[in-house]
């Protein structure tokens, strides 16, 4: 039987020892908030002002005319006029431009006479997403300035009014501007509430066994399950306290919307945080080395949660294996929940399946570590 | 002097790797880390689900919903008949875009007008929909331009035609636009920097913490020697990643090595010294294990995001761009990537190997002067 009196004096002395270390503690909550901060304001991957570096051969009306297109977009910025060949490789060698517009002598002659004018672009594609980008980007201008190209010809020998023959107008759900902060900051409550939670837990029990106070704590009649209780609640109640900051500076400082239910929303975020809890006192049990503890904590929760939850990048395009591997990760789950809670506003109606499997995550690790520890007392 | 720096490197040594599981960490970490960034992480988008609500059903119409599905990078699931069809399958994640083609778009085409077709996606990822919005207004555009030019061949005759540009796009140093290309070197970056960042900082502070800090000090042992015994051997371990994810780079994922590596190696070296600076750094204001963890990942986090290795820095605010010039791993990605896929050399490189020497040398003089101070 679990004696509430143990679990109770284990979280005290767990507390004790937190509010011991301040700068840890602080830590604890300034760590997500510097991610919230720097991916609100400073990380996109939205492609736009791409530094372009442009030969301008022709040096005519016309030239100027398609260049300042370029110029006048948001999605490419020109840094330098080159002179020579030369200058344009340099360019890109140094990284000061990412793309080279060159323009031929005959660009401004072509166009008047009706002929097809090649104009050359050069994409640094070491970035291969901003290159590809940039590279639709250039093409979409270029067709544009045919086309109207064509429409002044008609306009100018008094010919009949032409029309573009297509608009596409896009409508954007969910995300009308395509902010990707909003995108963005739901999935990172994931990854801030896994890494966190798997930090300051990796090191709890690995701790004591490295300083020799485990044997003192099996010299007492606490129990395997009591120890572990006790020690996951100062935890889950700090985890928490960094939910509810990041809820709260996604609400009034990144004006994030949320759409859908707060309760949910914190009922899902205590579920997932009781799993990775006890995936980073797992990882303690098991190590019982500090610096191995924290190393695997790394491996098994950060670069996961970060590159494979599709917080960031879509699932949809990993190739197929790796989507299948991709169910293995429980914030996965927790990340289609936050963006479906917060941007599509819909409920367990629509994501139950997800909420199921993050409960079955949870009582899992729970099961597992209380597993492992009670083999390792004895 | 040598022998006493010897003896720490060998204590060192055994103590690193006394648990097996350590020595496959080390080396499994970087491992993992390359396979994940080589595999699964990628920007390209391709066959996004999509649904087709064609209200005109004309030929024209078919044939613009056609050009969608050959460009490869549209998958068609479902022709729908209602509005409340389409919310629903978006809603439930079977689609990601919405093509809607509405009554008289044919008409309007033959009549010479302006005909209308409305893209809907969904915006939750907001990286995947903006490039579905680019490759749409493509496809639209391109279809858009070859209809003028008939409009403009009836008006002006066969022999007319109007001018226009052709662009001839070549990509620079990846040819195929591969984004394996592009992480796989800057892993080794950002893998090196955490394994040596860490154990730098909490080998020493576990000297302190488990109590054998003051043996060590009752030895003849200089700080200065202290400090070689406690650096040398992970910048060693530090190499030794930095070689092999290289060979698991140029071997499996065939990232080209265009550039000279004993460049490479060389600002490895000035690379680790900033790293294991910092390292050493962060255990002088730390006093237990977990303190000195938590310290290294304030500082890697932001190390990492702010270094261009994920998030191009051309798009950061401009006061956040100035502050990536104190980052070591900034410079160090530059040439890393100038060496692999640009082939480019000290003519180009110099002002961020400069730039690493430099702060190299301050933060190591900078942890060794602190470290001193805590020792006597």
């Amino acid at each position: 039987m679990m004696k509430p009196i143990r679990v109770w004096a284990i979280a005290r002395k767990e507390v004790v020892h937190i509010l011991r270390d301040p700068r840890s503690l602080m830590m604890a909550i300034a760590i997500p908030m510097l991610l919230l901060v720097l991916f609100g304001y400073a990380l996109t991957l939205d492609v736009d002002n791409v530094p372009m570096v442009v030969w301008d051969q022709s040096q005519s009306q016309t030239s100027r005319e398609f260049i300042s297109r370029f110029d006048g977009s948001r999605y490419f910025s020109i840094r330098q006029y080159a002179r020579d060949y030369h200058e344009v490789e340099r360019s890109i060698d140094t990284g000061k431009a990412l793309v080279a517009l060159i323009i031929p002598t005959d660009f401004g002659s072509d166009i008047k006479s009706g002929r097809a004018a090649p104009v050359q672009l050069i994409v640094d594609g070491g970035d291969s997403n901003t290159a590809t980008i940039a590279m639709g980007y250039a093409d979409f201008v270029a067709l544009n300035y045919s086309q109207d190209v064509a429409i002044r010809e008609i306009a100018r020998s008094g010919g009949p009014k032409l029309h573009p023959p297509l608009d596409m107008r896009p409508r954007v759900w969910f995300n009308a501007e395509l902010v990707s902060k909003n995108y963005i900051i739901p999935g990172l409550i994931a990854v801030i509430m896994m890494v966190i939670a798997a930090l300051l837990t990796s090191l709890t029990v690995a701790r004591e066994w490295e300083r020799g106070t485990m044997e003192q704590l099996i010299a007492t009649p606490v129990k395997g399950s009591e120890l572990i209780l006790g020690k996951l609640l100062p935890y889950f109640a700090l985890g928490m306290l960094d939910v509810l900051l990041a809820v709260l500076m996604g609400e009034f400082l990144f004006e994030v919307p949320l759409r859908g239910s707060v309760g949910l929303l914190f009922g899902m975020a205590a579920v997932f945080l009781v799993g990775a809890l006890s995936l980073g006192m797992f990882i303690s049990i098991m190590t019982r080395s500090q610096l191995l503890a924290s190393q695997l904590a790394m491996v098994l929760t950060f670069l996961p949660s970060f590159l494979l939850s599709g917080f960031m990048y879509s699932i949809a395009n990993m190739p197929p294996p790796i989507q299948i591997m991709t169910h293995l990760i429980p914030a996965r789950y927790f990340v289609v929940l936050l963006k479906g809670i917060y941007l599509k506003g819909v409920g367990l109606e629509v994501l139950g399946l997800n909420a199921v499997l993050l409960a079955v995550f949870a009582v899992v690790m729970v099961a597992l570590a209380n597993f492992k520890f009670r083999k390792k007392l004895e | 002097m040598f022998e006493r720096i010897q003896q720490m490197l060998v204590k060192e040594f055994i103590q690193t790797f006394r648990d097996p599981k350590m020595m496959g960490i080390i080396f499994m970490m970087p491992i993992v880390q390359v396979l994940i960034f080589g595999y699964a992480v990628t920007t390209d988008v391709r066959h996004v689900k999509t649904a087709i609500h064609d209200l005109d059903n004309s030929v024209v119409s078919r044939e613009l919903i056609s050009r969608f599905e050959k460009s490869g990078y549209f998958d068609i699931v479902e022709y729908v008949e209602r509005d409340e069809r389409a919310t629903e399958l978006i809603d439930r994640d079977q689609v990601k875009a919405v093509l809607r083609i509405n009554n008289g778009f044919g008409e309007a085409l033959r009549a010479g007008r302006t005909a209308k077709l409305q893209v809907i996606v969904d915006g939750t990822d907001s990286n995947t929909a903006g490039i579905v919005l680019d490759y749409s207004s493509k496809i639209s555009l391109r279809f858009s331009q070859q209809v003028l030019m008939t409009r403009f061949t009836r008006i002006r005759g066969l022999a007319q035609k109007p001018g226009h540009v052709t662009l001839e796009t070549r990509a620079w140093f990846n040819e195929n636009l591969e984004s394996r290309n592009f992480y796989v070197p800057g892993v080794i970056a950002i893998i090196v920097m955490l394994i040596t960042l860490m154990l730098t900082s909490m080998a020493v502070v576990r000297e302190k913490e488990i109590g054998t800090m003051e043996q060590i000090m009752v030895t003849p042992i200089r700080p200065f020697e202290f400090i070689l015994g406690k650096t040398v051997p992970f910048a060693l371990i530090g190499f030794a990643d930095v070689v092999l994810i290289t060979l698991i780079g140029v071997f499996w994922f065939e990232v080209p090595i265009r550039g000279s590596l004993p460049l490479l190696f060389s600002a490895t070296a000035l690379y680790l010294m900033t790293t294991l600076g910092v390292g050493l750094l962060i255990s002088t204001v730390s006093s237990t294990q977990q303190q000195a963890m938590m310290s290294t990942f304030f500082f890697y986090f932001p190390a990492v995001l702010l270094s261009g290795f994920m998030f191009p820095i051309n798009n950061m605010p401009i006061v956040i761009q100035w502050c990536t010039y104190l980052n070591p791993l900034r410079y160090f990605l530059v040439i890393i990537r100038g060496v692999f896929l640009k082939g480019v050399g000290l003519e180009i490189l110099w002002p961020q190997l400069a730039a690493l020497a430099i702060m190299g040398v301050v933060t190591l003089w900078m942890a060794a002067s602190r470290f001193q101070k805590r020792l006597t």
